[in-house]
C-alpha cells in the first residue's frame, strides 16, 4: 500500500507538472465552455443550452486523461524508470493502481470546476450536479485504463498521434456533444450506440436533469466498458512487465 | 564468500543467443567489470542478474538467493543503475530519492536520514532542490546511482555508467564508485578500457554471449603478453574469434 502510495504521489506530480496537462485537461474545456457559451447566446440552439452543453464538455474533457495516462507510462516506459522500478519489490498491482488512483481525482477536480464555471455562464446550481460529478467516475476510470492500455503498447511518439489526435477526435465525434448522431442516422448512429461515448454522454444529461432511470441505461454499456478496458489494461501493462 | 554465483545461464530471443553458457564466482565486495564489445551480452547478463529478464537456462544466486526462485529476495538486496539515466525528470532530485526510499518502505525519519547521506556522497544540497530533467548529465547519472544505492544494497549492478559523460564527469564518478569499493560488491559494464583498468579488482571479457575470460587487468595483460590493458582486450577478442 504504502509502495503504491508513494508512486501514485510520483505521478500525480509527474502530470501536474507539465504545463500542457493543465493547458489541455482544464484550460481546453473551459474555452470550449466560454465559447459555445457565445455562440449560443447569438444564435440559440439546443444541442449548446449550457444543461446540455456542460455534461457533454465534462466527458469530452477526459478524453485528455486518455492523453496523460498513455503519455506517463509510455515515457516511464522509454526512458527506463520502469526498468529500475522492476529491479524493486514493487509488484504489478503496486504500478496499475499507481499509474490510475492520481488521475482519478484530477478528473473530479476538472469536472467540478467545468460545472463551477458553467455556473457562472448560468448553469443553475442543483444537487443534480453532485450525481452528474459522483457519475463521471466510471467514465474517467474508462478512461484513464484506455490510456494505461494505450501506453503499455505504444511509444511517446505514437501516444500522441493515437491518443492525442485519433482518439480525441473519436470520443468527439461519436460523442453526441457537438451534433446530435441521430441525424447522421445509418452505419454511424449504429457505430457511436456500440461505442461508450455517446451513453457517457447521454448519462451525464440524464443525471445533470435528474432523470435517474435513464441515467442508469446509459451507465450500463459505460460500466461495462470500464471493466473491459481496465482489463485489458491491466492484462497489457504486466505482459510488457514481463516482457522487461 | 561469494557475492554472486552464476551457474550456466542462457538467455535465447527468439533465435538470437544473448547469453551462452555463462558460468562466474563474484566474491563478496569485489568490483567486477564485464566487458565485450556491442552485443557481447553484457546488458542481458546484468538483467538476468538484477531479475530484469528471466533465464532461458540456468540459475544465479544472488546474495544466496535464486534469481529464478527467488526474485523478491535478490530484488530486495540489489540496487541496479540501468545504462540510461533512470529519473523521473519532473521531479527533483530529493523527490527522485524520496521516490525510492517510499518504495522500500523508508519511515519518514529514516528517508530523511537517508537523503541525508547520499547528498553528503553525491548530491551537494543545491543539487537536491533541481528537476531531474534540467541537471546536466554527469549529475543526472549521479543521481541514477544514489537512487540504486538508497536501499544500502548489498550488490550495486551498474550498467555503463560513464556512457556519454565527459571526462571530468567520469572522474568524478570514478571517485564515486572508488568510494563504494569494499563496503559493496559492485558489478559493472563498460566500454572503457581505463575504466575497467582503474575500478576493477577483475575483469570478465564477454564476446556473442560466451565468457571468453577472467582475470585481473594485470593477469590479462600479462596472459597475452601485452603491456596496456585496451590491447589485451582486443588480443583476447581477436582470439575468440578463432
Amino acid at each position: 500500500m504504502r509502495r503504491m502510495m508513494t508512486f501514485a504521489k510520483r505521478c500525480f506530480a509527474e502530470v501536474l507538472r507539465d504545463p500542457l496537462s493543465l493547458l489541455f485537461g482544464l484550460g481546453f474545456p473551459l474555452v470550449l465552455l466560454l465559447l459555445l457559451s457565445a455562440i449560443q447566446a447569438n444564435v440559440p440552439v439546443e444541442l449548446f443550452e449550457i444543461e446540455r452543453l456542460t455534461p457533454g464538455i465534462t466527458v469530452f474533457g477526459l478524453s485528455f486523461m486518455t492523453l496523460f495516462s498513455a503519455t506517463l507510462v509510455s515515457r516511464d516506459r522509454e526512458s527506463a524508470l520502469l526498468q529500475r522500478l522492476y529491479t524493486t519489490p514493487m509488484t504489478g498491482c503496486d504500478f496499475i493502481l499507481g499509474y490510475m488512483l492520481p488521475l482519478l481525482p484530477m478528473a473530479v477536480g476538472q469536472t467540478v470546476i467545468c460545472y463551477a464555471f458553467a455556473a457562472l455562464l448560468g448553469l443553475t446550481l442543483q444537487v443534480n450536479i453532485v450525481y452528474a460529478v459522483i457519475g463521471i467516475i466510471p467514465v474517467a476510470v474508462f478512461n484513464i485504463a484506455l490510456g494505461l492500455l494505450c501506453g503499455s503498447v505504444l511509444g511517446v511518439k505514437q501516444v500522441g498521434g493515437i491518443c492525442g489526435a485519433l482518439l480525441t477526435n473519436l470520443s468527439a465525434w461519436l460523442s453526441g456533444v457537438w451534433f446530435d448522431i441521430s441525424l447522421v442516422g445509418g452505419g454511424f448512429e449504429k457505430a457511436a450506440n456500440l461505442l461508450p461515448f455517446v451513453h457517457a454522454v447521454e448519462m451525464e444529461r440524464a443525471l445533470l436533469s435528474g432523470n435517474i432511470e435513464l441515467a442508469a441505461g446509459h451507465m450500463l454499456p459505460v460500466a461495462l466498458y470500464s471493466i473491459a478496458v481496465t482489463g485489458g489494461a491491466v492484462a497489457c501493462f504486466l505482459l510488457q512487465m514481463k516482457k522487461q | 564468500m561469494n557475492a554472486v554465483e552464476i551457474k550456466g545461464l542462457r538467455k535465447l530471443y527468439r533465435n538470437i543467443t544473448a547469453v551462452e553458457e555463462l558460468s562466474l564466482e563474484i566474491k563478496k565486495g569485489e568490483l567486477f567489470s564485464l566487458l565485450g564489445t556491442n552485443g557481447a551480452g553484457k546488458t542481458t547478463a546484468v538483467k538476468m542478474l538484477s531479475c530484469l529478464t528471466r533465464p532461458t537456462e540456468g540459475d544465479a544466486l544472488v546474495g544466496g538467493h535464486s534469481i529464478v526462485k527467488e526474485p523478491d529476495k535478490v530484488k530486495a538486496i540489489i540496487g541496479v543503475s540501468p545504462q540510461e539515466n533512470a529519473v523521473a525528470k519532473n521531479l527533483t532530485a530529493r523527490e527522485n530519492l524520496e521516490l525510492i526510499c517510499g518504495i522500500h518502505g523508508f519511515s519518514r525519519e529514516k528517508t530523511c536520514e537517508r537523503i541525508k547521506e547520499l547528498s553528503a556522497q553525491l548530491l551537494p544540497m543545491e543539487v537536491l532542490e533541481r528537476k531531474a530533467g534540467k541537471l546536466s548529465g554527469g549529475w543526472q547519472r549521479r543521481l541514477s546511482i544514489a537512487m540504486s544505492l538508497v536501499s544500502e544494497p548489498d550488490i550495486l549492478f551498474l550498467d555503463e555508467p560513464t556512457l556519454g559523460l565527459d571526462v571530468m564527469a567520469r572522474y568524478e564518478l570514478w571517485d564515486v564508485i572508488n568510494a563504494l569499493r569494499g563496503r559493496v560488491t559492485i558489478v559493472l559494464t563498460t566500454h572503457y578500457m581505463e575504466e575497467a583498468e582503474a575500478l576493477s579488482d577483475r575483469v570478465g571479457i564477454m564476446k556473442e554471449g560466451r565468457l571468453l575470460t577472467v582475470g585481473t587487468p594485470a593477469e590479462l595483460k600479462a596472459k597475452t603478453g601485452e603491456d596496456k590493458f585496451e590491447r589485451a582486450f582486443v588480443s583476447i577478442v581477436r582470439e575468440g574469434n578463432t
